[in-house]
């Protein structure tokens, strides 16, 4: 598998399958770990650096994953950026330097970085609202991996990492969701400080300001320390189907008070991607967000979530430039967008396997 | 990581504590950090570092007496990996496992504040964990060998390659 190969396919997480899939967009799990031998990341040579890639690519290897290892440390910026857009590594990861990179699996489900903030950040995700099972699966993957590195941790402080704010079990739960009701009934920011007051955090998808892109955000956990992994991912499993409660409450509140305006919105939306001949990645989103919308509550029949999910990864910068082969200026990028949109809307219902 | 208000790298990763259990995560570049942080009603200099540091000393918006101790706790250097408590308050991040221990004083309250509890509970590693000898060992003596590249006594660089390569064969 190479980066050129992955143009061609797509995450599992994109699917859209999965217990309640129409909103929750994926479940993800995220473990810090480090190895009790060296000196954590920012602190780490050159040197040091490459020792602990080599550990963690052997150990790696010896679990058995399938995983490719991607060198993030050699790769152009297109690249890094196209794995920041897909998910698979941070910008902090993209954006850092010395020897780094990041195994992934071939349905892109595993991903684990090293030489992040912390020497490993191991990332589990599924399509639909599963977090018992990411657990599952990440906390075997996480024992299989320990089978052949030592993990800095201690009895009283549990998994030391580089943060503390990490420190403990290192985990981040999360669920990605969609919620364009909440957002067109105005009732974001009461989500929001619910979820604050109960020390849960809100960010929009690429984790970049307060504002989502195409009304996606993701819902995490903040403590690590003190709480068991169980407990955490109780939390979120507890609090979550409150929200979508509310978003198919708003939702419903939609189609039965402004039926036609929504309906005439949805089709609009779907017209201007289908036939724009240039469009900038911020309308898209919006635009994207609206048909997802559409489709859920059967006003399009004709186009599958998992097409809509996967072009809200396609239309981003990298991905068309890596499509089209080279760098692309933002103009050019419009037109690029605006073309590869028309041709997999033109596929129509495109079930992509 | 973005700054959260432009597309410059997040340098400053800042934890503020709105209330008792309550807390919010900022991520700034200096600028935006500096900005964040210089509305504080204090005299005291508005950087991030006094700001960390009134965290550290566990007591919000605290005056005197907490920045004095901290002062003192800013010299404190990881015999491990060399690391200063300054340095950490200035990055937000630690340099080796054994920080948790040197440091252990100020963070606590840190922890406290952050995660509401200062006790791990939940995964324990299969592995029985090393103990702190074995833990810092190796990041030691790797950290000699920088100092003895970095002074160009290749002799002694020499030598401990290979106590790394023994100690490294004995753990496997
Ligand atoms: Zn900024
Ligand atoms: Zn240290």
């Amino acid at each position: 598998m190479t980066l050129d190969d992955m143009t061609r396919t797509s995450g599992e997480w994109l699917r859209g399958t999965g217990p309640e899939s129409d909103i929750v967009m994926c479940s993800r799990i995220r473990l810090a770990r480090n190895l009790a031998d060296f000196p954590f990341s920012n602190r780490a040579s050159r040197g040091e650096k490459l020792g602990v890639e080599s550990q963690v690519k052997a150990a790696v290897e010896a679990a058995e994953l399938d995983a490719v290892y991607f060198d993030v440390n050699a790769m152009s910026n297109l690249d890094r950026q196209f794995l920041v857009e897909r998910q698979i590594v941070s910008s902090e990861l993209a954006g850092g330097e010395g020897p780094r990179g990041v195994a992934v699996t071939p349905k892109e489900n595993v991903s684990i970085m090293v030489n992040e903030e912390d020497h490993l950040r191991i990332q589990y995700m599924l399509s639909g609202f599963r977090l018992p099972e990411v657990w599952e699966a990440i906390d075997d993957l996480d024992d299989r991996l320990e089978e052949n590195v030592a993990y800095a941790y201690s009895s009283s402080l549990g998994y030391l990492t580089a943060c503390p704010t990490n420190v403990g079990t290192g985990i981040r739960v999360g669920v990605m969701v969609h919620l364009p009701g909440i957002v067109a009934g105005k009732g974001i920011d009461k989500v929001f400080r619910a979820l604050q007051k109960i020390n849960l955090a809100v960010r929009g998808l690429h984790g970049e300001g307060s504002q989502a892109f195409g009304d996606f955000y993701q819902i995490s956990n903040h403590q690590t320390l003190g709480k068991s992994e169980e407990e955490i991912i109780r939390m979120l499993t507890d609090v979550v189907p409150q929200i979508l409660q509310f978003e198919r409450q708003a939702r419903q509140d939609l189609v039965t008070g402004r039926r036609q305006h929504l309906h005439d919105q949805v089709s609009r939306a779907y017209g201007v991607l289908k036939t724009a001949q240039t469009i900038s990645s911020e309308e898209t989103m919006l635009l994207l967000s609206s048909v997802r919308l559409g489709i859920n509550l059967g006003l399009i029949d004709d186009l599958s979530i998992a097409t809509v999910n996967e072009l809200f990864i396609q239309t981003q910068p990298a991905f068309l430039q890596k499509l089209h082969g080279g760098e692309l200026g933002v103009e050019e990028r419009n037109v690029a967008r605006a073309s590869f949109l028309r041709s997999r809307l033109a596929e129509g219902r495109g079930d992509d396997e | 990581m973005k700054c959260q208000k432009c597309a410059k790298p997040a340098t400053f990763h800042i934890t503020d504590i709105v209330a008792k259990g309550r807390h919010e995560e900022f991520h700034f570049c200096d600028e935006h950090a500096r900005q964040h942080l210089a509305p504080a009603e204090e005299v005291v200099e508005a950087s991030p570092i006094s700001e960390l540091a009134k965290k550290l000393a566990g007591i919000p918006g605290a005056g005197g007496a907490a920045m004095r101790e901290s002062t003192a706790a800013d010299k404190q250097v990881c015999p491990v990996c060399q690391i200063t408590f300054l340095e950490f308050r200035n990055t937000g991040r630690l340099g080796c496992p054994y920080d948790y221990e040197v440091f252990r004083d100020e963070l606590m309250p840190l922890l406290e504040s952050v995660h509401g509890e200062t006790r791990h509970s939940g995964k324990v590693p299969r592995r029985a964990p090393r103990n702190t000898q074995q833990q810092t060992t190796l990041i030691q003596i790797r950290n000699e060998l920088k100092r003895a590249v970095a002074a160009e006594d290749y002799e002694a660089a020499a030598q401990l390659r290979d106590k790394i390569k023994r100690i490294e064969r004995e753990q496997a």
